[in-house]
């Protein structure tokens, strides 16, 4: 009796380190790939490179200021594309939970968010750069597209797990509808919102195949938005594979200045939930 | 006056009676504007919920018509066939459906231990406190990481390390190729398996658990008789999950991948050696696709993409929904 | 809440300006997109263009093949490339295309042999071998008699070809085609074609990118990109026999033909006893008719202005960079081309 317990607990304990060992050993990889990247990208980071656009291939210097300013641009004209459409989506899909719309359109909004990127390159290639041209206007569609179902499901999950009791004390007191949505509800879910719309935000400005065919790039620093525009995730990739060293570094610096903005995103997100105790 | 602002609220359809009533009072002129508002902002949120079903609609639509050329000339034959030739004109997806199967499930072999030991250690063993809150966010930080700066890392150090192991076995020291693009992948996807394995595992009732320890049960058995079988559907959905982000990952296998179109002979070669997904061959030729074929070959890989990622993920999304709603 | 209130003002703010300044930007960009085969001697002109005349000129190094599509698809002003139009390609835009030379570049084979710094002796025909995967170590017979003196190491060939429809890949199977009978039957030439063997790379810039960081790899690339990146490159055997080194001089001479009046003409194997057999023209391809779409005479002017800097005072770029410039008679046959181009049938320039 007491050796078979012995070896039971003795199975236990041994699967208890394993794992321990095999959960903590998932955080080395990134814990090198983020040390690697700040250890290679942070000396390139001068005034200089963060002001300057590129130099034509095979001449010293230059920036990506290019990249950095396309991206901001680009980001922000999917967000304000992005947050109205999400934010009313979401509120339907809360405020109707039983309805055949919300039922597909929730059916749709999960499809959308399993669509590969390239996908969403491919078909808004043809609906917009076709008849109009690349433009960064087509890139902040893509993107606009790929962040809507992370804002819709976050803002509909939000404002389910706000108590009855505030919409019904609002109509009560005889607001109409959409100022009890739009003064009383969504402010007070503003929080969970807000984790959403960061969070979708932080996963588009990484985001590189949308943009291959819409956005193109431009090797200028640009605020034309009907025109070609580059972005840092775009910089990135072309520089990887190119042979010359200072490219190279460049796009060392332009991962280390991504993943600090990633970074950045996600934190702000994990303190705002801490916060406010939302769950997402 | 309050009764007649509530009724007008909750009868905003039927306006129109009130209307000849309403025209001298001034108090039911206020509310039947509020009423227009209210119904124009009813109609505007069933619009945006319309949205979403167009741009589904409108992707698959493009998706299909763009590819009926390689769809009526070449039929369901070109999911298999060997070759990729644009210049003949001869169009074969076997070559990317087998690099994408291929790296996606080897991703999933080599990630499932992990994200289920994760699943385990935070639902189980340790799931409140500083050290489960910081695995847990760098676990969550996993998939924060921009997929391009994991191609791009891997390209420069991942890569060499493996052309030293492949020159070890004795295949073609070539780097890049199925191998490396899995084993970034695996890193990637992580994650979605094992927050979701987490959320599940804390879920199992606590007398289920307190019941198998009454009876003597050590902490293994009981994770192992009792949690993995109660939420075996619910981990199997959190794979579903991981292998539609793997399916449809596109930037960091375009650097890792090696670009060849042609598959290897030996399961070693094509394992080891360069080969090409379905995403990321769209990638490198889609902007330069010249002929119409060329082009519906390349959007019917979309097509496929489409469905595929697609399927997997609302079955793994049905299967935790049936599962929280339990 | 103010905070909300003072975000939404800003966010209008920057939208309005933003709008603002795309709208007054004059449009004063070009756009073109191809051939990375040229893009280190444009991306170098089109600086110098700017700086003088402050007409931009956003050039993306997509790959040949890229370059006709989008001309094709209406959506740069100018493509780049290294391979004509073939017949399936002219026949889909339909309209003329005008040819313009720009520069003539070296196709150099380009390898990463560690321990070996000398420069190789190679045939087209064991070229074509390699690329047909025959030849499969570095040490083999062939390589080795004709480097007589070299130690080769017991190194597999990593082939290393083009990902993407690339002008250099015409360039580099076209030539293949001429020496190798094999190669002509199996592969054939193109902007992309069925390798046989090998790992591609994305661009010129991608193919030197993997020889420079895979032991043992071969590639093809313009004579830029190697000099640039300090990597060993082949003398290839050409059709008089001398192992002729890829430079200014050889391309020069290599290129110094008379150009037909539509400037389509393969300069590979050349005859030319010191001429380099991997050459090439380099075009950038305008429709003839300008005026589709919505271009206004004044970007069709802007357009040929700036090729017309191209093929005159942007020359000079070019003997740094290694291309070769254009021949006296070569330009006089671009300034020609150049004045066929018409907006509403009227010429421009």
């Amino acid at each position: 009796m007491d050796a078979r317990i012995k070896i039971r607990n003795t199975k236990s304990v041994l699967f208890k380190a394993l794992i321990i060992f095999l959960a903590f050993i998932i955080t080395l990889p990134l814990i090198i790939i983020l040390l690697y990247i700040i250890k290679m990208g942070v000396v390139q980071v001068n005034w200089g490179f963060l002001v300057h656009a590129p130099t034509p291939e095979g001449v010293a210097g230059g920036g990506i200021a290019n990249a950095l300013v396309g991206s901001l641009l680009m980001v922000g004209m999917s967000a304000i594309v992005a947050i109205p459409v999400g934010l009313l989506a979401g509120v339907y899909l809360s405020e109707n939970p039983g309805t055949r719309l919300a039922y597909y359109s929730g059916l749709c909004v999960d499809i959308l968010q399993g669509v590969p990127s390239i996908v969403v390159g491919i078909v808004i290639y043809f609906w917009i750069v076709k008849p109009f041209g690349f433009s960064a206007i087509s890139g902040s569609i893509a993107l606009a597209i790929m962040m809507l179902p992370i804002v819709v499901r976050s803002t509909e999950q939000t404002l389910l797990l706000l108590p009855a009791s505030l919409k019904e004390a609002a109509l009560s007191l005889g607001v109409p509808y959409h100022r009890v949505i739009m003064k009383v509800i969504v402010p007070c879910g503003f929080a969970g919102i807000l984790s959403g719309i960061i969070l979708s935000i932080a996963r588009i400005i990484g985001e590189t195949a949308p943009l291959l065919f819409t956005a193109l790039g431009n090797v200028y620093i640009s605020t034309k938005v009907t025109g070609p525009m580059d972005s840092l995730p775009h910089l990135i990739y072309f520089y990887a594979k190119s042979p010359y060293q200072d490219q190279i570094d460049q796009a060392w610096g332009a991962s280390f200045i991504l993943l600090m903005f990633v970074l950045i995103l996600n934190i702000t997100t994990k303190l705002i939930t801490r916060k406010w105790n939302i769950q997402l | 006056m309050l009764f007649f602002a509530f009724s007008f609220l909750l009868s905003a359809f039927r306006a129109n009676i009130f209307i000849t009533m309403s025209v001298k009072n001034k108090r039911l002129d206020l509310s039947y504007s509020q009423m227009k508002w209210e119904t124009i902002f009813k109609r505007i949120l069933i619009v945006m919920s319309v949205v979403m079903l167009l741009l589904v609609i409108g992707t698959l639509a493009t998706l299909i018509v763009k590819s009926m050329p390689t769809i009526k000339s070449l039929g369901i034959g070109y999911l298999w066939g060997k070759i990729w030739d644009p210049v003949n004109n001869v169009y074969g997806a076997r070559p990317f459906l087998i690099g994408t199967l291929l790296t996606s499930f080897t991703a999933i072999i080599i990630s499932t231990p992990f994200s289920y030991a994760v699943a385990i250690y935070l639902g189980e063993y340790n799931t409140k406190g500083w050290l489960s809150n910081l695995l847990k966010n760098t676990v969550e930080l996993i998939a924060a990481v921009p997929s391009i700066i994991y191609g791009f890392w891997a390209f420069f150090v991942l890569v060499p390390v493996v052309r030293t192991f492949e020159a070890k076995i004795g295949v073609a020291p070539y780097g890049v190729g199925v191998f490396s693009a899995s084993l970034v992948l695996a890193v990637m996807v992580i994650p979605y398996a094992a927050s979701l394995g987490t959320s599940l595992i804390r879920m199992v009732p606590s007398p289920l658990k307190e019941g198998a320890y009454a009876l003597g049960a050590t902490r293994f058995e009981v994770i192992r008789s009792v949690i993995l079988p109660f939420t075996r559907s619910g981990l199997f959905a959190g794979i579903l999950l991981s292998l539609g982000r793997a399916l449809g990952e596109t930037m960091a296998v375009t650097i890792l991948i090696g670009n060849t179109s042609a598959i290897g002979n030996t399961f070693k070669d094509v394992f080891f050696g360069p080969g090409n997904t379905m995403a990321s061959v769209i990638a490198n030729e889609f902007s330069e696709a010249d002929h119409d074929l060329y082009y519906s070959a390349l959007i019917e890989l979309g097509l496929v993409l489409f469905f595929v990622t697609v399927i997997i993920n609302l079955i793994g999304k049905k299967i935790i929904t049936k599962y929280t709603n339990k | 809440m103010k905070v909300v209130k003072s975000l939404q003002i800003a966010i209008v703010a920057i939208a309005a300006s933003c709008l603002a300044l795309s709208a007054s930007a004059q449009d004063n960009t070009l756009l073109g997109a191809g051939s990375t085969f040229v893009n280190p001697l444009f991306s170098k002109i089109f600086a110098d263009y700017a700086a003088k005349t402050n007409v931009k000129v956003n050039y993306q190094s997509i790959g040949s093949g890229g370059g006709i599509l989008q001309l094709t698809n209406k959506t740069v002003d100018f493509g780049g490339s290294d391979a004509p139009l073939n017949a399936e390609q002219a026949k889909k835009i339909g309209v003329p295309v005008l040819h313009v030379p720009m520069a003539s570049g070296a196709v150099v084979i380009t390898y990463n042999i560690p321990g070996v710094t000398a420069a190789l002796n190679l045939t087209g025909k064991d070229i074509a071998d390699i690329y047909l995967g025959k030849i499969t170590k570095w040490n083999s017979p062939e390589i080795a008699a004709t480097n007589k003196g070299v130690k080769l190491p017991d190194l597999g060939i990593v082939v290393v070809h083009r990902s993407d429809g690339s002008g250099t890949s015409y360039i580099f199977t076209d030539y293949l085609t001429k020496v190798n009978a094999d190669w002509a039957s199996k592969v054939g030439k193109a902007t992309a074609v069925n390798w046989p063997a090998g790992l591609g790379g994305k661009g010129n810039d991608g193919v030197s990118g993997l020889v420079k960081q895979t032991p043992g790899a071969i590639g093809y690339v313009e004579l830029i990109y190697a000099l640039q990146n300090k990597m060993g490159f082949a003398n290839i055997q050409n059709k008089s026999g001398k192992y002729i080194t890829p430079s200014l001089e050889s391309t020069t001479t290599a290129s110094n033909v008379e150009l037909p009046p539509n400037a389509e003409v393969s300069l590979t194997n050349t005859d030319a006893p010191k001429g380099y057999p991997i050459s090439s023209f380099t075009w950038a391809l305008i429709y003839k008719e300008q005026n589709y779409g919505d271009r206004s005479a004044a970007r069709a002017k802007m357009l040929l202005q700036l090729l017309w800097y191209n093929i005159h005072d942007g020359q000079k770029n070019c003997v740094p960079l290694n291309y070769a410039p254009l021949s006296k008679s070569a330009v006089k046959v671009a300034e020609a081309i150049l004045k066929s181009a018409t907006y509403n049938g009227k010429a421009i320039l």
